[in-house]
């Protein structure tokens, strides 16, 4: 049920240790004949348990391994996956991948594979995560459940659904010029929506990390059932622009989004909102609030992600906002060529920020935020966050879960849900605290955050 | 080195006997012809061994799904193509009950001890639930079913030459390109052959091939610091390359990208309440969130409140036959036997056959959509006790649950198009294709916007508006259409990607709309700078 070593006699699938993913990587590497061939292999565990109404409603695990081929002739490239891996079926893959290559048409963006890379260490692979089987889940589960039972009944009997998601994988590169990369890790999320029985309060709570034994389900439980008692009877206000106090999760379900606009090239093309008028891009221009830091670093003791990207590239630190000064933006390494700038790694950045994200916090915990509030929003997270205008990575989305009006440095009253249409770039701007950072998920810490201002468009009913 | 593949791949050719090996699992060799492929003995008889080990641990029931699926990507930007990229992923899930709670494993590792071991573990994790139950799943009934089915198709896509498919998305970017202002293009296409295999401990044994194609384009205008894109809304269908074919984008690009450039040079829309008509290019996405999902059963029991929420159409008792969705005229089906839709299937993942049924009926609630383990919540209200056959997994490494079928709008019967609807209204807006979209946690607060934006006045078209986005709360907007097309104005929309569950998946499903025109719809203006 745990992951397992491929020369394990258990016919149970592998993750793949550094010495197993090398010699099935030089297996692809002696088929090829390509220029330049490179190979991507995966290998993944998953295990995880959904709970609702109080029971596990399903559960299970799975295995694969995949092993990606991308060929390049002269400046023609294409790539082909398989996750059979046989050498008659690897064979045929590598024969695929240099026939798409030899079809497709030149790419005059082409780069040259890399040669062999130094990576910074990164440990991430817990074993206490990778060890919790369905037992162990189960029990997760129920100490949910009962906690939260108890701690809800003052509701009477509430509604307790979760869901417990295990992950353990390994990554490797290698190609043609001798570049080998291997990163392994496990990650863990727990979840978990408290309703009411008479239908009018929700609550939720969630932690992400590598390490299993950092959780604590029970604890996790009793913040749900809170809010979802401490909810109950939302009323409402009229939509309009308030001071908000957003708490981690709710931070994290924002900044994030914004990776995709970090994109270089999009702001040297002038369709980004770092795009600067006339030409060239914002770096260097005050674009947040001072009091604001965000950066990468998969080697941050909190973050622990990948110290490389899908090229085998080294994914080193990196400040994007810097006490409310645009840093960086994402650059491939064409775009960083034709721009002379170095490369951040990521691809180029369409999939987000590369090694992990990190916001800056402060010393003041989530309740001394509240308390030195004199009226305001208090979010627990978003739900359904779509983009409205690239231009300013404007969002509408909607509040869920624990939404409470502040008076006086207290909460006074549980409140209707809303929709909201708003950027994460306008709010970095108008930031008023910034509090605690706690880790979200794992390679994630974000920290609380009172920003004024925040558009609150309409009403939801919804619980 | 995994000898165990090469096993299988020895013994499916010896087992296969006379069917080449080439034809069956080679990537990129040449595939089947565009019929239903025969049975494979060797996969059968694994499936059948995860049957028997499932029950040998001590399962009361079993489903083995055996599934492969072939992916293939191709993208471009302007005169060049970013990626040509093809996938193969092979494996099984084997699902067990025991003592009424459900495990599931999956492996990609196919050889006979690995089969054995995958569905012991299947059993391992079905008692570890058990341990955490309240209500012990009951399966409503379903007869035992052999047989195979592929979607029909003329041109099956993943043969289709790699050449022939780069040139006709350069020809589009081209034509595109020629646009004065258009500065950027993208193009592409998504292509998948998915073979699935189901064996239940009821005696069902079932093969399908499903073939989706998923074709894309849009472009970008660049004015003196501003930019805007345009989408053009080409529906991904359960269909071969015979559709993409059929939509001509070489030809239809230059038109598709001067709407990026026109939308430069629109009007700010003022917020405020207007006549709103949908076309169906737009209003299929409407029908998604706003009945797609609430109608799911699970979501109204409750079984996605962690994550995608629940449904304000619930409990069931409280809404089934009773509850006013719309007015009289509003037909809602559900239809997984329709043409060219991405969720037409023969049998779901627990064997039932392809079902078609009224969600929404005379425009009152008539009924959900349902799994086997969910018919026999609501059959003393519905009077049905069978599944409609929503059972649906990803792919083979994930568990099947309820997912939804094509849901559609069925056209009125007056034979009106949206040009007709237009006539008709005094002051309204027009919108064309899917924007943004976002709806609450139980499916009341939405709001949707587009890719192009047309004022109505008096009757008339009178110019392109920006920055248009509808706000509306379900039960509301669906009570204020008051005109709908005709047949003749029907279109077939959809999406790859309909995410649920988790762990997340993905669905590809279809929703068919003719153009609508609803009252007093509140507009907002996305068009914020600060």
């Amino acid at each position: 049920m745990k992951p397992r070593s491929l020369f394990d006699s258990s016919p149970t699938p592998p993750l793949l240790s550094r010495g197993e993913a090398k010699a099935l990587a030089d297996r692809v590497l002696g088929m090829a004949k390509a220029d330049d061939t490179q190979v991507n292999i995966n290998s993944d565990w998953e295990g995880n348990t959904r709970f609702a109404g109080g029971e596990i409603t399903t559960s299970g695990e799975s295995t694969d391994t995949g092993v990606t081929i991308t060929s390049t002739i002269g400046k023609r490239r294409a790539s082909a996956t398989t996750n059979i891996l046989d050498n008659a079926s690897l064979r045929r893959t590598v024969d695929l991948a240099e026939r798409l290559a030899k079809l497709a048409p030149e790419d005059p963006e082409a780069m040259p594979a890399l040669g062999p890379q130094t990576y910074t260490p990164v440990n991430a692979f817990i074993d206490a995560t990778a060890n919790l089987g369905p037992e162990g889940r189960a029990n997760a589960a129920r100490k949910v459940i009962e906690r939260a039972g108890e701690v809800g009944l003052e509701a009477g009997n509430v509604f307790v659904a979760g869901f417990l998601d295990v992950n353990g994988g390994t990554r490797a590169i290698a190609n043609s010029k001798g570049l080998f990369a291997y990163h392994r890790s496990t990650d863990v999320n727990l979840s978990t929506t408290v309703r009411t029985p008479d239908g009018t309060g929700s609550g939720w709570a969630s932690a992400g990390a590598r390490d299993w034994s950092t959780l604590n389900p029970g604890a996790l439980a009793v913040r749900a059932a809170q809010k979802a008692v401490a909810s109950r009877n939302p009323q409402a206000i009229e939509p309009g622009a308030y001071t908000v106090v957003l708490e981690p999760q709710a931070v994290a379900d924002l900044v994030p989004l914004l990776g995709g606009a970090f994109n270089a090239r999009s702001a040297d093309e002038g369709r980004s909102p770092f795009s600067k008028p006339g030409g060239g891009t914002k770096i260097g221009e005050k674009i947040a609030d001072e009091r604001v830091t965000i950066y990468s670093d998969p080697a941050d003791s909190d973050l622990l992600a990948a110290p490389f990207d899908g090229e085998g590239f080294p994914i080193g630190r990196h400040a994007w906002i810097e006490n409310g000064i645009l840093r960086n933006l994402t650059y491939s390494r064409f775009w960083a060529q034709k721009k002379g700038v170095a490369p951040t790694g990521g691809g180029g950045g369409f999939g987000g920020f590369p090694g992990g994200l990190k916001m800056a916090g402060g010393t003041k915990t989530t309740d001394e935020i509240i308390a030195g509030t004199q009226r305001g929003i208090l979010i627990t997270h978003f739900f359904y966050i779509r983009a409205l205008d690239p231009r300013t990575v404007l969002l509408t989305g909607l509040t869920r879960d624990g939404t409470f009006l502040i008076e006086n440095g207290k909460i006074t009253r549980s409140l209707k849900n809303f929709r909201w249409n708003e950027s994460p770039l306008f709010m970095l701007s108008k930031i008023e605290e910034i509090g605690r950072a706690e880790r979200t998920s794992a390679g994630q810490v974000m920290p609380t955050i009172r920003a004024k201002d925040f558009h609150f468009t309409s009403l939801s009913e919804a619980v | 080195m995994t000898t165990s593949r090469r096993d299988f791949i020895r013994t499916s050719a010896v087992a296969a006997a006379g069917v080449a090996i080439g034809s069956r699992t080679a990537l990129g060799a040449p595939l089947a012809r565009v019929q239903p492929p025969g049975s494979d003995p060797f996969i059968e008889s694994l499936a059948l061994e995860g049957l028997n080990a499932a029950k040998a641990a001590g399962a009361s029931y079993a489903d083995v799904r055996i599934g492969r699926y072939r992916r293939q990507f191709i993208n471009t930007r302007e005169r060049q193509v970013t990626g040509v990229a093809d996938s193969e992923s092979f494996g099984i899930g084997i699902r067990t009950l025991v003592g009424g709670s459900w495990g599931f494993s999956a492996t990609s590792v196919l050889t006979r001890a690995s089969v054995q071991q995958t569905a012991q573990d299947a059993v391992r994790v079905a008692r570890a639930a058990k341990t955490v139950q309240r209500h012990p799943v009951q399966l409503a009934p379903v007869a035992a079913v052999k047989g195979s089915w592929m979607m029909p198709i003329t041109r099956d896509p993943l043969e289709v030459p790699i050449e022939e498919k780069v040139a006709l998305l350069l020809a589009a970017n081209e034509a595109a390109l020629k646009v004065p202002k258009v500065r950027f293009v993208n193009s592409g296409m998504a292509l998948l052959r998915e073979e699935k295999t189901l064996a239940t401990s009821d005696g069902t044994l079932v093969t399908q091939t499903f073939v989706r194609v998923g074709p894309q384009f849009s472009a970008t205008a660049i004015n003196n610091g501003d930019f805007q894109s345009y989408s053009e809304e080409i529906a991904p269908r359960g269909q071969g390359w015979e559709y993409i074919e059929s939509l001509n984008m070489p030809g239809n690009a230059e038109r598709w990208a001067s709407l990026a450039a026109e939308k430069l040079t629109a009007r700010s829309v003022e917020v405020g309440r207007y006549d709103l008509i949908l076309d169906p290019t737009n209003l299929w996405l409407t029908i998604h969130e706003s009945i797609g999902h609430p109608t799911e059963l699970d979501r109204a029991m409750g079984y996605e409140a962690n994550y995608a929420g629940t449904s304000f159409v619930s409990p069931p008792e409280k809404y089934l036959k009773k509850f006013r969705y719309g007015p009289d005229f509003m037909n809602i089906q559900a239809d997984r036997t329709q043409e060219g839709s991405l969720s037409r299937t023969a049998w779901d993942d627990e064997g039932v056959p392809a079902d078609n049924w009224l969600l929404i009926k005379n425009g009152i609630f008539n009924d959900y959509q349902t799994t086997r383990e969910q018919a026999s919540w609501i059959a003393p209200i519905t009077g049905v006790k069978k599944s409609h056959g929503c059972s649906f997994a990803d792919s083979w490494g994930t568990v099947q649950f309820q997912r939804m079928p094509n849901v559609s709008l069925l056209p009125g019967e007056k034979d009106l198009v949206l040009d007709d609807i237009v006539a008709a209204t005094d002051r309204g807006i027009v919108i064309k294709n899917r924007g943004s979209w976002s709806i609450d946690h139980q499916r009341y607060n939405f709001q949707f916007s587009g890719q192009v934006f047309y004022e109505v006045k008096g009757g008339k078209i009178t110019g392109m508006l920006k920055d248009v986005a509808y706000q509306a709360r379900t039960p509301d907007f669906w009570n204020s259409m008051d005109m709908i097309g005709g047949a003749r104005s029907y279109w077939l929309g959809g999406s790859f990607g309909d995410g649920k569950g988790e762990p997340g998946q993905s669905n590809s499903v279809s929703h068919g709309a003719v153009p609508a025109r609803f009252k007093q719809v509140n507009i907002v203006n996305t068009g914020r700078t600060s």
